[in-house]
């Protein structure tokens, strides 16, 4: 598979990659080309290092960057850290929860969205802070999120709510 | 204009860089200082320092005035924050409409833009000068103090701060044993949680006799509510780098790995860049500045693992496995990443290094309390006024920080708990306000110090939701090898669940008691053992409102769902169906210009309808 040829490639320019063959880092890449973890692949990496696929999959379960399932079209990502939690984050994760019909953790069954809960993004000054396919949402209430979804819903993104795009920063480019 | 002298060979060639580079900012001293940190571009900052861009080209005035991205400011939750200097003047909530005016007015003639201001929440004072605003002028702002006047991508500019300055004072003129004795001259105590004398960890790894030695930085800041670290590497991580490189030295380490969550993507670009720059320079790689003396660092990238910030399990997660812990000892400066002897420390701690050597350990001992030396930087959250990074001498008390700093509790409400210390600290109550912060005085409180997450909970927190909300953080969180902890934290929170539904009774209460001191001493990391602190913590300050829960089966503060009831006061209610047509669940009838009623078996007490109401009407009881 050219794709994972790649990865190890890319892998291996890590000089602790190379000395002990870090899985992590090899998974961590197949993820952000696929958005999740092919079990072909999986089962080719497992040949090509050499490693049992046991292992592999211990290692892809223990993590929760990982994910075995496709992520949906849109990635929805809640903060349920404790800055968030006090100003209300849970009935904002239970209410996205309720309007899509799935669990944090799933995705839509028509691949629309996925719907994640990440214990604190950082930005805990924002609390209740949601991310939306990498838009951050601060300040978030049941109210306002129901009405950013709907936005997404009708193909309309804009809102009248504070965000702004995290785009990739020239920095990680040159780094 | 160029001064980059890559490949630095020698003290001297660093020290002509050095002033070459501090004559080239004196020049510059007018720039703009937009904050970069993610708090800020969230509020949409990055937009706001690219119309500063453009608009300072279109004016011709690129080379006369210059525009620092930089780290966090401070004053997070009304960013965007833009300073001009140099007369240090802070505007907030800066929006891309108010830049040409900021250009115009305040950087070309000196005019200041009032309703940019900082106004004081209680006393309505506006602030011009951000040195004059009670929120920094209690802090000691060591660490985090440059952010203003250092771009955190120019190493240029951290050279022209004196940065690197305590490498080459150490690389030319001290041994890794005075290096060493110096850190233990200041006492200098771990930031990570644990408070560990971080000299005599050097110490214990110096002696240890191996072919090779790693120090590693854990920048996994796992505890929820805690960006500190982040902070630091976003907005300075030239400083951490050589905290890292001098530990190095120090110990006798040749490689250096900092471990980063993979939630901070910006850090880790911030880092990686940072690394690139010190190598180009030769501040990092072989024989550094002609010392015989070789370091080179790396990345590496956690994969969302709580637990991976325990010593051991980091270990093991670099190394490529799952980030379990293992029985300690042996210790890591015997057996630590590649069975090799190795030193692990914090962002903050290692951020702390650079300022003793430079100034020596009488000098960073001036700060703190006998015990606690130094700073500490707390991210102050929750439901507080001014929400963000501050960072102040140890020992300062908790009254001064959240109500002198913080500006006090969010809208008007009553303090009713502070908790520190992440999942394993505790919650303070009013009683202890004055309580300095001291690593010995917290924990003797029943919190502790922690990483540094500061997190303000008022009259509208239930503390039995919060005690709920850790266990199951930490039950998500438990890496499940020991039984106790695996099915212990489990039990702890099935039984705290049933009190939050008003399901419990006194003789549960005692069993969970009993339960928490069984996890405690049966567990082998850290995780496990303060696994049954958020009970304690909350139990033993706040024992009253599990009382309510139980006995009364009521929640006070209104948070735990099962306890609770929507209704609407009809004589309050004006008919205008705001309500009815937001609840996403259909609970409520009523006919226009007449009051509305909430059908009790419909309702799924999302709160809509409260926040939605012009007319107070909603009631929650
Ligand atoms: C479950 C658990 C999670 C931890 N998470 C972190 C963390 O995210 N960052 C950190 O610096 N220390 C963390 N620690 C503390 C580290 O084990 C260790 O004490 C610290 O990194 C040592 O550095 P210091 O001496 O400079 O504080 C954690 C400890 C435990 C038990
Ligand atoms: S707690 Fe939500 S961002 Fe930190």
């Amino acid at each position: 598979m050219k794709a994972l040829e790649e990865n190890l490639r890319l892998g291996q320019k890590d000089p602790h990659i190379q000395q002990n063959g870090s899985i992590i880092s090899l998974l961590q890449e197949i993820q952000e080309r696929y958005n999740y973890l092919p079990e072909d692949v999986l089962r080719d990496l497992a040949k090509k290092r050499n490693v049992s696929l046991m292992e592999i999959f211990s290692i892809a379960t223990f993590y929760k960057s990982f994910s075995l399932t496709p992520k949906g079209k849109h990635k929805i990502v809640t903060c349920s850290g404790t800055a968030c939690h006090v100003r209300g984050s849970e009935k904002v994760t239970r209410e996205i929860s309720r309007k899509l019909g799935i669990e944090p953790g799933s995705t839509t069954e028509d691949g629309e969205y996925s719907l994640e809960s990440v214990n604190c993004l950082g930005a805990c000054a924002l609390a209740p802070l949601v991310v939306i396919d990498d838009q951050y949402f601060g300040s978030m209430s049941s109210a306002k999120i129901l009405e950013i979804i709907n936005g997404y819903a009708t193909k309309d993104a804009a809102c009248s709510c504070h965000a702004q795009t995290e785009e990739e920063t020239p920095e990680a480019k040159t780094a | 204009m160029s001064v980059i002298n890559a490949g630095l060979k020698t003290r001297g060639d660093f020290s002509k860089l050095q002033e070459q580079l501090k004559k080239s900012r004196q020049d510059k001293s007018s720039y703009i200082a937009v904050c970069g940190d993610t708090g800020c571009t969230v509020w949409g900052s990055k937009k706001v320092k690219n119309i500063v861009q453009d608009y300072l080209e279109k004016k011709g005035l690129g080379q006369k005035v210059g525009l620092k991205f930089t780290g966090c400011l401070g004053l997070c939750e009304s960013g965007p924050d833009v300073m001009v200097f140099p007369q240090g003047i802070i505007y907030q909530k800066v929006m891309e409409s108010d830049v040409e005016e900021i250009i115009d007015k305040t950087v070309l003639r000196g005019e200041v833009i009032e309703r940019l201001l900082y106004q004081d929440p209680l006393t309505g004072q506006k602030y011009v000068y951000a040195d004059d605003i009670p929120f920094y002028k209690k802090q000691e702002r060591r660490l985090i103090g440059n952010n203003w006047t250092n771009d955190p991508t120019s190493i240029e500019d951290y050279l022209s701060l004196n940065g690197y300055e305590a490498l080459v004072k150490v690389l030319t003129s001290m041994s890794g044993r005075e290096v060493i004795e110096e850190v233990l001259k200041t006492r200098l105590r771990g930031r990570g949680g644990a408070g560990f004398p971080t000299g005599l960890k050097w110490e214990e790894c110096y002696e240890a006799v191996s072919d090779r030695k790693f120090i590693i930085c854990n920048a996994d800041e796992g505890d929820p509510g805690a960006f500190m670290d982040r902070s630091l590497l976003e907005g300075n991580p030239h400083s951490v780098l050589e905290g890292l490189i001098i530990g190095g030295y120090a110990i006798g380490a040749a490689e250096g790995i900092i471990y980063i969550r993979a939630e901070y993507p910006t850090a880790v670009a911030k880092v990686r860049l940072a690394i690139a720059q010190a190598e180009e320079m030769g501040l990092l790689g072989e024989n550094i500045l002609g010392s015989n003396f070789n370091f080179r660092v790396s990345v590496s990238i956690g994969a969302g693992a709580f637990v991976c910030g325990e010593t051991s399990a980091l270990v093991a997660s670099v190394e490529g496995r799952t980030g379990e812990p293992r029985q300690k000892p042996p210790h890591l400066a015997e057996r630590g990443y590649l069975n090799k002897p190795t030193v692990i420390n914090n962002v903050e701690t290692l951020a702390n290094v650079p300022f003793i050597i430079r100034y020596g350990a009488d000098h960073y001992g001036l700060t703190g309390t006998e015990r606690s030396k130094g700073t500490k930087i707390f991210s102050l959250v929750g439901k507080i006024v001014n929400t963000g990074l501050v960072e102040v001498p140890l020992g300062m008390t908790l009254r001064e920080i959240i109500f002198d700093i913080g500006g006090g509790i969010k809208d008007g409400k009553e303090f009713k708990a502070v908790q520190t210390g992440g999942p394993s600290g505790g919650c303070l109550p009013a009683s202890l306000l004055d309580s300095p912060t001291d690593f010995e005085e917290l924990s003797a409180a029943g919190s502790m110090m922690g990483s540094g997450g500061m997190i303000v909970m008022d009259e509208d927190t239930c503390m039995v939701d919060i005690a709920r909300y850790f266990l199951s953080f930490l039950e998500d969180e438990s890496c499940g090898s020991c039984f106790t902890c695996r099915e212990g934290i489990s039990r702890m929170l099935e039984m705290v669940e049933d009190i939050t539904r008003g399901n419990s009774s006194l003789e549960q209460l005692e069993l969970l008691k009993e339960l928490a001191q069984v996890v405690k001493d049966s567990t082998m990391c850290g995780l496990g053992q303060t696994s049954a602190n958020p009970v304690f913590a909350t139990l033993r300050y706040f024992e009253d409102e599990y009382m309510a829960h139980i006995i009364e089966k009521r929640c006070p503060a209104g948070v735990c769902r099962d306890l609770i009831t929507l209704s609407i006061n009809g004589e309050l209610c004006e008919g205008c169906g705001a309500c009815l047509k937001k609840c996403p669940g259909e609970a409520i009838q009523g006919e226009k210009k007449e009051s509305h009623t909430i059908m009790q078996d419909k309702c799924t007490k999302c709160g809509i309808c409260l926040e939605t109401c012009k007319f107070d009407a909603v009631i929650k009881q």
